[in-house]
Order: structure tokens, then sequence, then C-alpha cells
């Protein structure tokens, strides 16, 4: 009896095994197989033309120009807020435990809101600063929803860094600021980990810059100026009722995978072999 | 030279508690601005009629967001239906009985999984999941439907949060101490029975908090959502019927609400309501799972 309710379960676990994992692939399959015919370099090198929504030509090179520079400027932003945070709560607040515990679970809490939420703070804020759709506004809005990710994963490695090292330096006559900037470098690795993990979130997001970028078929110049992106530019085509606008959009959906398809394999990459160095 | 450095430690000990704090209020600020925007609709109409009516007509200021409310909590439920006892099983699994080998394979197909943005679950899911339950899965059940529905949003929610609940619920499981597992095993139990009867009661709260975080996501979850649900305004009386849950009623008619009175008021009263609610459960299940990983240190 026992061994009969052993061997189910042991069945049920591998088969929910291999279903899940192989949800990815099917995943994988079916953007590809759908899309690669419609990939074309024009899709990539061209901004859409008059009457693309109705099929003529161009491609998407202003969604995925928009979108890289949403995502550059919100994870530089990001960075710039989220690496005092995490000197603070692991070099300064040492001493108030305090403080640090509030502030990890409220970025807990923070990283669990979603991108909608933010979406329509973002456009709340923007219309109390009298500020339209823009690049800047996308940019601040992603800003706010990647500081949680980032914090949070850049926090898990200062964590861990050997208490030792901040010790000699104040062995040595170092200050706070100085065993900080040891701590940094001594988790590079794990930094660079949190900042393409942040960039993979923040360009295959679309609810928050549905409300703040806009959309738009050309490039923009400036940071007042609104700015198309990849998902957007996917969820619109899809939802024409023409074949060859939402052909286009499984094949946008084909640079959008392979773009967070490289992301997420170099982060990784990036953490095993750059830790391998780590004292 | 010694008080340069010294000023300039001190200057960055204000510097950064200062933004930090700036940063952690950002939590109230959200709930500060959502609930400033949604004042006027919480004065004209009452939390109960809000909440609980059906009638939505935005012309003539009429906003009962119940069929909303009602359609994310079907789609929720069945993605947590689906999701819970694969992922539960899968993470037994790999934690418990799998070669080491194995769950190296294994967990960094997960992550990538939880890597892939929902426009593209949203495209998969229009491309496989609503035709199938077109052709394959509803004729066997009711005459018509587009496959545009609650449960297509199901399916495809169960597998955005197939990677949260494993990756959180393998973490608890690797709390539990080695000693009792093997104090059940020297005993004579079986493998299964350890863990039955030692490794889940042991992580019991750990797998609620899994849960409940699941939960929120799911709740929240906006793009792949308004892609395959149908995005019709009514309450949902069977698994192939379309729905309309909040965060795409929010994303779809962000363009038109500027136009009518009391519309955009009323939108960032869901945004305010998706807010309250997965704040309290994330912050719920945060606290139970930190509370998880001081009893181990």
């Amino acid at each position: 009896m026992r061994k009969i309710e052993e061997n189910i379960f042991k069945v049920l676990m591998i088969l929910s095994t291999i279903i899940i994992s192989s949800t990815l692939f099917m995943i994988l399959y079916t953007i590809f197989s759908k899309g690669l015919g419609s990939l074309s370099w024009e899709m990539v090198s061209k901004i859409p033309e008059g009457g693309f929504y109705i099929g003529k030509g161009g491609g998407i090179l202003n969604a995925i120009v928009g979108s890289i520079y949403i995502t550059l400027g919100s994870t530089l932003l990001g960075l710039l807020i989220s690496l005092p945070i995490v000197i603070y709560i692991n070099v300064y607040a040492k001493r108030n435990a305090t403080l640090a515990t509030i502030t990890r679970l409220s970025y807990d809490i923070l990283f669990g809101i979603p991108s909608i939420v933010y979406g329509a703070f973002g456009f709340a804020i923007m219309v109390y600063m009298g500020l339209k759709t823009s690049l800047l506004a996308g940019i601040i809005t992603v800003t706010l929803m990647i500081i949680p990710i980032l914090v949070r994963a850049i926090d898990e490695v200062v964590r861990v860094v050997p208490e030792d090292m901040s010790n000699a330096v104040f062995a040595l006559g170092g200050t706070r600021y100085e065993s900080a900037k040891i701590i940094l470098r001594q988790s590079i690795p794990g930094i660079i980990t949190a900042i393409l993990l942040s960039f993979g979130r923040a360009i295959g997001d679309a609810a928050c810059v549905l409300f703040t970028a806009g959309f738009t078929d050309s490039i923009p110049t400036s940071l007042d100026q609104p700015a198309a992106t990849l998902p957007l530019s996917i969820f619109f085509q899809l939802s024409s009722p023409i074949k060859e606008v939402q052909n286009r959009a499984y094949a946008a959906a084909v640079i959008l995978t392979i773009i967070v398809l490289i992301i997420s394999i170099v982060a990784k990459i990036a953490s095993e072999n750059l830790s391998k160095n780590k004292i | 030279m010694k008080n340069i450095r010294l000023l300039k430690d001190r200057f960055i000990d204000k510097t950064f508690l200062t933004l930090t704090l700036l940063s952690i209020s950002t939590v109230v600020l959200i709930a500060l601005g959502l609930f400033y925007k949604s004042i006027p609709i919480l004065n004209s109409t009452s939390l109960y009629n809000l909440l609980f009516s059906s009638e939505w007509k935005p012309f003539k200021e009429a906003f009962g967001f119940y069929p909303f409310i009602v359609g994310t909590l079907w789609v929720t439920a069945i993605a947590i239906i689906i999701a819970l006892p694969l992922s539960m099983l899968t993470a037994i699994y790999l934690s418990e009985y799998a070669h080491i080998r194995v769950r190296r394979l294994v967990l960094p197909l997960i992550e990538l999984l939880s890597g892939i943005p929902p426009v593209l679950y949203g495209v998969w899911g229009v491309l496989v999941i609503v035709p199938l339950i077109q052709d394959h899965i509803a004729p066997h059940f009711v005459e018509f439907t587009t496959g545009y529905s609650v449960l297509a949003g199901g399916i495809v929610l169960a597998i955005m949060i197939f990677p949260l609940i494993i990756s959180i619920v393998i973490e608890v499981f690797d709390n539990v101490p080695q000693d009792l597992r093997n104090a059940s095993l020297s005993l004579g139990a079986t493998q299964w029975q350890t863990t039955k009867k030692v490794v889940l009661r042991k992580s019991f709260d750990g797998i609620v908090a899994a849960v409940v975080l699941a939960i929120s996501r799911a709740f929240g979850e906006t793009i792949a959502v308004l892609m395959v649900c149908g995005n019709l305004a009514q309450v949902p009386h069977s698994l192939f019927d379309s729905a309309y849950p909040l965060p795409a009623l929010i994303a779809n008619n962000y363009g038109e609400m500027m136009s009518i009175p009391m519309y955009d008021s009323a939108l960032m009263f869901a945004a305010l309501l998706l807010f309250v609610i997965i704040f309290l459960f994330n912050a719920l299940s945060r606290i139970i799972l930190y509370r998880i990983e001081k009893r181990n240190n």
C-alpha cells in the first residue's frame, strides 16, 4: 500500500515537472514558428511608413529604439537610486536593524505591486504635473517599477559579502564610505546580474508605458516626445483585423523573445562565471 | 585631511538615509496619489455600490465594478487551481526526489519562464489556448464560444505563476532541517511519507505565503489577461464565458478616460482597489516568509 502511494506520487511529480518545463519550449516554439516567416530586415531597420497599420511597408524600428531608450534610461536612473539605498541598509544602518528590515519589507511589497498600478500612479503624477505622455514620463514610471527589483537583487549579493572585509577596512582606519566601496567592488558580478534582470523586466513591460510613454511612429529625439515600445507595438498590431499586420505582430514577438532570451542567458552566465573569482 | 573624510562619511550617511526614507515612502505616495484621484467617485457613489453594483454605464456616470471584480476572481481562482498542484508536485520532486543534476537542468528553465514578458504569454494564449478551447474543449460543454474566456485567462495566468510558486516553495523546503527528514526515514517511513508528514507539515506556512503571493500576482496581471479574456463587461457564469478583469479594464480605457467626466476617477479607484488588496496580500505573505527565515537563523 505504502509502495503504491509512493509510486503514484512519484509518477505524478515527474509528469508535472515535465509539463512545467515543457511550457517554456511550447511558448518559444509557437512564437518562432508563427513569427519567423514574417521577420525581415525591413522590420528591424525601418520605421512605419504611411499605411503601416493597414498592411503597407515599414518596420518597427521606432518601437525597438523606444524600448531601448526607456530601458536604458530607467535602469540608469534606477541604479542611481537603488545603490545608495542598498549601501545605506548594509553599511550605515548596521546599528539600526529595524530600519533595514522595514526597508527590505517595503521593497518586497513594492516588488509585488503590479505594473498597471505603477502605470496608473505614473499617469496620476503626470496629470498632476501637467506633463504629456512622453519618453521622460515613461522612464520615470518604469524606474519606479524596477527599483524594487534592483534593490532586492543587489541587496541579496551585498548581504553575503563577508563581514571581515569591512572589518579590515575599519581596522586600517577607513570610514564606512570607504568600506562601502570595497563591498561594492566585491559585489560587481551580482550587480551586473541585477542590472540585466531589471533590463529584462523593463523591456518586456507594457502596462506601465501604456499610460505614460504614449505611442508614436517616429523615433523620439528628445525627452518630452512620446515613445513607442516593443510590447505595445506587438499588442496594437495584434488587435488589428488585417492578416499582414497580425503577422508582423508575431515577427515583433520573435524580436522581443530573442532580446529577452539573450538578456536572461547572459545574466545567468554572468552570475555563474564572474562569481568564481569571488573570495 | 582626516576631517574631510569624516565629513564626507557623515554627509553620505545623511543623504543616503534621506534617499532611503523617501524611496520607502513610495508605498504611501502611491496609496495617497490613487486615493486623491478617486475622491470624486467616492463622493458621488457609495463604496457599496462601487463594489457590488453591476451597472457599468460610464456615460450615465454609473460605475459598478462587480462584473470586473468577479471576472478577476474567476481568472485568479482558475489559475491557482491549475498551478498549485502542478507546481507543488514539481517543487517536491525537485527538492526531495530529483538528482541534483535534474534540479540544475530544470530550475534554469523555470527561471527563463519567469523572465518572459507578459505580452508574449498573451500572444501564445491567443495562438494556442484560445483556439484549443474554441475547437476542442468547449464544444463538449457549451454550444458556442469564441474561446476568449476566463478559462483561457486562467490557463495563461497559471503558467505565469508556476515559477513564482516553485521558487518560493523550494526555498521553504530547503529551510526544513535535514535532521528531521533523516529521523523520519530512519523510523522506516517511506520518502513520500516523510515528505507528506514532515516536510509539508513543517513548511505549511511557507506554502500559504507562496500561494498568497501567487494570488496577488495573478490578480494584477494585465496585458496577458487583456489579450485572452474577451473583455466583456459581464459576470461570467461558466468557464467558457468572457470576462473583463479589473487590470484589463484600466489598461483598455485609459485613452477615453479624460473625455468622460468621472471616468478617470473611476479607473483610478479600480487601481486603488488593486493596490490595497495586493498590498495586504503581499505584506501578509512577506511577513510569514521573514519569520520562517528568522526561525532558521
